[in-house]
């Protein structure tokens, strides 16, 4: 029967039609178009790479090996994805109240500085404790990361200010800001950075314990990673268990009912964009007291920021996943350095949210395709 | 200084904003935010300064940088009006794409070398007027005349035409224009090509014409932010856009410029004598687009004008409300 329809071209032997889910798909389901999202934008990634006269395997095995290849370059990867795991928080938390803070990057930075500036102005000298120091420069580096992102905040609660652009903004401020402290002020012997940070100042790393567990020999992930753990299960209890938490996606899901319910909107966002900030901030200090252990920009205002905002969105907003999305991103950062094209692992970044926020279609959708007879 | 010279040089850097605004200004009177303005115009810049290598023909760049980018636009239209996906998240990636695409394929490109640019020419008679003349119509940019003729064209069109009827109809009320027989959709694919293309021409304004060459990122530098900005200043009007863009390209020029001279309005000049000072001067824009936002915000909440109504939402057909 569907042959001779089929053959008779009168009528298609199916149709498919898209029509809403009425019903939540099974829980499996988002994480498969997820993943099949990601390998629709690894493919289109890859037919773009030899467009630009790339080889797109060679590429993708190269970005396999330098990252993930063995222990050392694993330790590389997750390095990389420690500031990525705190600037994803952050954006999925402001995300989460559909509060755009694009800010992140700026935020990043300003914690960076705020933490450097215990160490440079020196708030503390060079021979302060190191259990002493480090906390010092976490506290300072949350609170400049938020009072940037309290600016934002305040103007969208007061006078509703668009907050992408303002976060926007505020990013190129954060970067001439701190280029004004690293040339004119804390420079070193005029080169573009900060002198030094004392080794009080540097968060632990692996590398350190080498004599107690000699497999730990040149790893230099530090510290950072736990904070990143740390501030990822905080924050999965505040949104997902606690009141707070609950006002937060009340009001991103459905303002008008928030408001009803006695929410105030305009506190939240502010509360809401310093936290977010506070988390970026924290992402700067890691950055700089784990990582490049002085103040310099070209490391620092790498772009943490705007991986983040991706890597929240491939998370679906979920701050665990964040953490196994970060090392993803990572490995991705990590290995595309020595890729040519030099812009290849920015544009893969591109292709990949794309391909998600297309994906999403499919979980709203579904496609059901009808048989001939009617 | 000379003032009227840096009012000539800001015109013409504010045409690269006068384009992107008003295209996004387009985009969003059909309801489409496009945050991609900033991927955009990275992409008409880098098409339009390798295609002018490669052809020696910088109008065949120009019109390469408007295809490219129109095409590049229609991404995000596909992803917000056909699958209906949240338009800041698309067009936020539509920026990262933009620039990842632009750094890949423009890759050499900064060390190309020199390419014939647009021509300059002045206005006969025109520029005799005193100090106006020489600041609007010497020795600009033919861009800079086209983006004369662009703004009261935007504006007839808008707010005087049949079509531009058509366009805030479905802006402001989709369901209602589907109810007369617009075709909301194709109409919306279409304005989001038009700002598209309106971007990749501010990226070649860029790069054939008033800061030559291809910088990576740094060839625009946050201006498809700013024209986003500048959109919500202008309250989605084409001559307020124009105001907004010109005073944004002078202060952009003025920063540049005030550096330069060893005497500031009789003083040491700070700025020379300590150039690190310039970082401040560096976040000016930047921050005076925040504080435009404001004054623009404010006045539209006291005069209770807002965005076109349907502005972020997708149209749905059959769905009740917007």
């Amino acid at each position: 029967m569907a042959e001779s329809t089929a053959l008779n071209k009168k009528r298609s032997p199916f149709r498919i039609r898209v029509e809403p889910r009425l019903s939540e798909p099974p829980a499996w389901y988002p994480a498969a178009v997820t993943f099949a999202a990601l390998i629709v934008a690894l493919i289109l990634g890859g037919v773009l790479i030899s467009f630009a006269g790339g080889d797109p395997i060679r590429s993708y095995q190269h970005i396999a090996k330098a990252s993930f290849g063995d222990i050392g370059v694993l330790s590389d990867t997750i390095v990389k994805a420690t500031p990525i795991i705190l600037a994803a928080l952050a954006c999925s938390v402001a995300f989460r109240m559909k509060l755009w803070n694009i800010g992140a990057e700026g935020q990043f930075i300003m914690g960076a500085f705020g933490a450097s500036a215990i160490v440079l102005a020196p708030v503390l000298p060079a021979e302060t404790p190191r259990i002493i120091f480090i906390p010092v420069m976490i506290i300072a580096g949350m609170a400049a990361g938020a009072v940037w992102g309290f600016i934002p905040g305040y103007l969208k609660a007061k006078f509703n200010v668009n907050e992408i652009i303002s976060t926007l903004m505020l990013n190129y401020v954060a970067v001439a800001w701190m280029n004004f402290w690293i040339f004119g002020v804390w420079t070193e012997g005029g080169f573009q950075m900060s002198p030094k940070f004392p080794q009080t100042a540097w968060l632990p790393r692996l590398l350190e314990y080498a004599k107690t567990f000699p497999a730990f020999r040149g790893l230099t992930t530090h510290l950072g990673l736990v904070i990143g753990i740390v501030a990822a299960v905080i924050l999965w209890f505040i949104i997902f268990r606690s009141r707070w938490g609950y006002e937060i996606r009340l009001i991103g899901d459905n303002p008008h009912a928030a408001q009803y319910a006695g929410i105030n909107i305009k506190q939240n966002i502010i509360w809401v964009m310093m936290l977010s900030g506070a988390l970026a901030g924290l992402g700067g200090m890691s950055e700089v007291s784990g990582v490049v252990h002085r103040l310099q920009t070209a490391p620092l205002a790498a772009g943490y920021g705007f991986t983040g905002i991706i890597v929240a969105w491939l998370a679906k907003l979920n701050p665990l996943v964040i953490i196994v999305a970060s090392i993803l991103f990572g490995a991705l950062i990590l290995a595309g350095r020595e890729i040519q094209p030099s812009g290849v692992p920015k544009m893969i970044q591109g292709i990949i949210l794309v391909c998600l926020i297309a994906s999403d279609f499919m979980l709203r959708y579904r496609i059901v395709i009808d048989r001939g007879e009617e | 200084m000379d003032f009227t010279i840096i009012l000539q040089a800001g015109i013409a850097s504010g045409t690269v904003l006068l384009f992107a605004t008003i295209g996004e200004l387009f985009s969003e009177r059909a309801g489409v935010l496009n945050l991609g303005v900033e991927g955009m115009m990275l992409v008409g810049a880098m098409s339009a300064f390798s295609t002018t290598i490669a052809t020696g023909n910088p109008w065949l760049g120009v019109m390469t940088a408007m295809l490219f980018a129109g095409i590049i636009s229609q991404i995000h239209a596909y992803i917000v009006i056909t699958l209906q996906a949240d338009q800041v998240v698309s067009g936020l990636s539509l920026t990262f794409l933009g620039t990842g695409i632009s750094l890949v394929l423009g890759e050499g490109l900064s060390k190309a070398g020199t390419v014939s640019l647009l021509p300059n020419f002045s206005i006969p008679l025109l520029a005799q007027i005193p100090i106006l003349g020489k600041i609007f119509f010497t020795d600009q940019s033919i861009l800079v005349y086209v983006g004369y003729l662009l703004v009261p064209l935007a504006w007839f069109y808008i707010n005087r035409t049949r079509p531009g009827l058509h366009l805030r109809a479905v802006g402001e009320y989709p369901s209602a224009a589907d109810a007369l027989g617009i075709n909301v959709f194709r109409m919306r694919y279409f304005y989001v090509f038009v700002g598209g293309m309106l971007a990749g021409l501010a990226g070649a304004t860029i790069s054939l014409a008033v800061s030559p060459g291809w910088f990576s990122e740094l060839t625009t530098g946050g201006q498809g932010w700013i024209a986003i900005g500048l959109v919500i200043f202008a309250q989605w009007d084409p001559i307020r856009a124009a105001v907004g863009a010109y005073a944004f390209g002078a202060l952009r020029r003025l920063i540049l410029d005030i550096q330069g001279p060893l005497l500031l309005l009789g003083f040491d000049n700070p700025f020379y004598y300590n150039p690190y000072l310039g970082f401040f001067l560096q976040m000016l824009p930047y921050l005076f687009t925040v504080v435009v936002l404001v004054i623009g915000s404010r006045e539209a909440m006291r005069k209770r004008i807002g965005a076109p109504a349907a502005l972020g939402n997708p149209y749905i057909r059959g769905e009740r409300g917007k």
